[in-house]
């Protein structure tokens, strides 16, 4: 599909890689000199982890409060829900380079800035949702029942709807977490380390060996933050909310944004 | 200097959108041909893929859960990964939006055949349907809402990954994106990111319009 007028990025990027073996990608990444140095794995691992880490907590601490208070009172559902939707429209990539422009590329506490704020703003809409869904969506009856008992209105609250709203709120988390480490891959292009640079550099040096090593690495790393806050979703889960506990797991399939869309 | 042009580069230069209209529309083409030709190949995939998961359990749980894994994969690492078997081509960006579509679809088009009725099959099944006819005339067509539900969630996710694909030189708006962050140049940039959220919404309202139409009954008293 030549299309002869695109602009000029194309130009650098047209290549056709010569074949490689996978032993070269297994040597690159057993290689002592890619596990040292300012642009070894371990460090971009780390700069990895305190960007994603950084960001989904920051959402956390936005995010969590809204979407709790709203869903106890179950108001401004349609604000709670369409906020996911709107996040969805807005390409992450897109989110990336108009924050460079805004912020300009600056790092603060060794965290590129623009990165940062992308990363957060991907992070707050499903945690809102989420939440939102999980505390709106405890069963009446629950509450009746808790009434009943002679609970107090801040008991129900703390005793009933918060344990019951529990596995869904962690969907919400898990969701956000793992595109925060996904779109932080993609923040390499803008200057903010990474385990993405791997794929960037290679890409721009047109060394595929290392592209597909760092492909490998930023996969396992997303596949396992998806598979460890997964075990974290099971742990918090109460054990008397099996049939809860079940829909979150169907909630908690990667993508899980897609739990609370109206079907 | 590149300093000085940061703070004077104006949002959109307009003439500079005038010279390139050109370029602008053929990115906004290939943008939409990377987007339909993935959810067209997407459905045709998901659509036996998620009978199968519906009418046999333990082939469920596998499909969904290897679509599930490619979905986790950050978009940028799987089209990195298929590079080197495809170059740097429109294969490489079909393949890898395609795969990113798998778990959408399929997941909603057995949420939507798990969701008939009982009774309904039942009745069918007394008036003599076979399997193959109680498929086709009685539980895809009651699947059909939560199916175009899938379809609206997987277009907009598809519409921004292709500028994700801008790095493998391929793009849509994506190109015009990564070109002004290249040159740091605010016009293409903005113009790609405006133009790849409008696709966005205009796609989702336009799919809200038809899960609307397929859903008569649920237009009487519904919430909004």
């Amino acid at each position: 599909m030549g299309e002869g007028g695109e602009p000029h990025v194309s130009a650098f990027l047209a290549a056709v890689p010569a074949p490689f073996s996978v032993a070269s990608v297994v040597r690159w990444l057993t290689a002592a000199a890619h596990w040292h140095g300012r642009a070894g794995i371990p460090r971009r691992l780390v700069e990895h982890l305190t960007m994603s880490g950084a960001a989904v907590l920051t959402a956390l601490v936005l995010a969590l409060p809204v979407g709790l208070v709203l869903g106890h009172l179950r108001r401004g559902g349609f604000l709670a829900v369409n906020v996911s939707n709107v996040g969805r429209a807005i390409p992450s990539f897109a989110i990336l380079v108009v924050a460079v422009q805004l912020l300009g590329i600056r790092e603060v506490l060794g965290i590129n800035r623009p990165a940062y704020i992308a990363l957060v703003a991907l992070a707050v809409p499903p945690v809102v949702t989420n939440t939102y869904v999980a505390m709106a969506g405890v069963d009446d009856e629950l509450r009746e029942a808790a009434r009943g008992m002679g609970m107090t209105g801040r008991q129900v609250l703390v005793r009933v709807e918060l344990p019951a709203a529990v596995p869904l709120v962690m969907a919400g988390v898990r969701t956000a977490a793992v595109q925060v480490v996904a779109t932080a891959t993609l923040a390499a292009v803008v200057g903010s380390g990474g385990l993405g640079v791997f794929i960037t550099a290679g890409l721009a040096q047109r060394d595929f060996v290392q592209v597909t090593a760092g492909a490998l690495l930023v996969a396992a790393l997303s596949v396992l933050t998806d598979l460890s806050l997964g075990a974290v979703q099971r742990a918090v889960t109460p054990t008397g909310l099996s049939s809860a506990a079940r829909s979150a797991r169907a909630a908690a399939l990667p993508g899980a944004g897609a739990a609370v869309e109206p079907v | 200097m590149p300093a000085v042009q940061a703070v004077t580069d104006p949002w959109v230069r307009w003439d500079w959108v005038r010279d390139h209209t050109g370029v602008i529309t053929s990115a906004l083409a290939q943008h939409l041909r990377l987007t339909a030709v993935a959810l067209l190949v997407g459905f045709a995939l998901s659509l036996p893929l998620g009978v199968v998961a519906h009418r046999w359990r333990r082939a469920g749980a596998p499909i969904l859960a290897v679509a599930g894994v490619v979905y986790t994969v950050p978009s940028l690492a799987l089209f990195a990964l298929l590079v080197p078997r495809f170059g740097l081509s429109t294969t490489t960006a079909e393949i890898g939006l395609v795969g990113y579509t798998l778990l959408i679809l399929i997941r909603n088009i057995v949420t939507g055949l798990d969701g008939v009725p009982d009774d309904v099959l039942e009745a069918a099944r007394g008036m003599g349907f076979t399997s193959r006819r109680l498929l086709w005339r009685i539980e895809l067509p009651l699947a059909v809402p939560a199916v175009v539900a899938g379809i609206r969630i997987a277009t907009v996710t598809t519409i921004g990954l292709v500028t994700v694909t801008a790095l493998i030189g391929q793009g849509g708006l994506g190109q015009l994106m990564l070109d002004g962050l290249i040159r740091d140049f605010r016009t293409p940039l903005v113009v790609g990111s405006v133009l790849s959220v409008a696709l966005a919404g205009v796609a989702d309202l336009a799919l809200l319009g038809v899960q609307h139409l397929v859903t008569p009954w649920a237009r009487a008293g519904s919430r909004t």
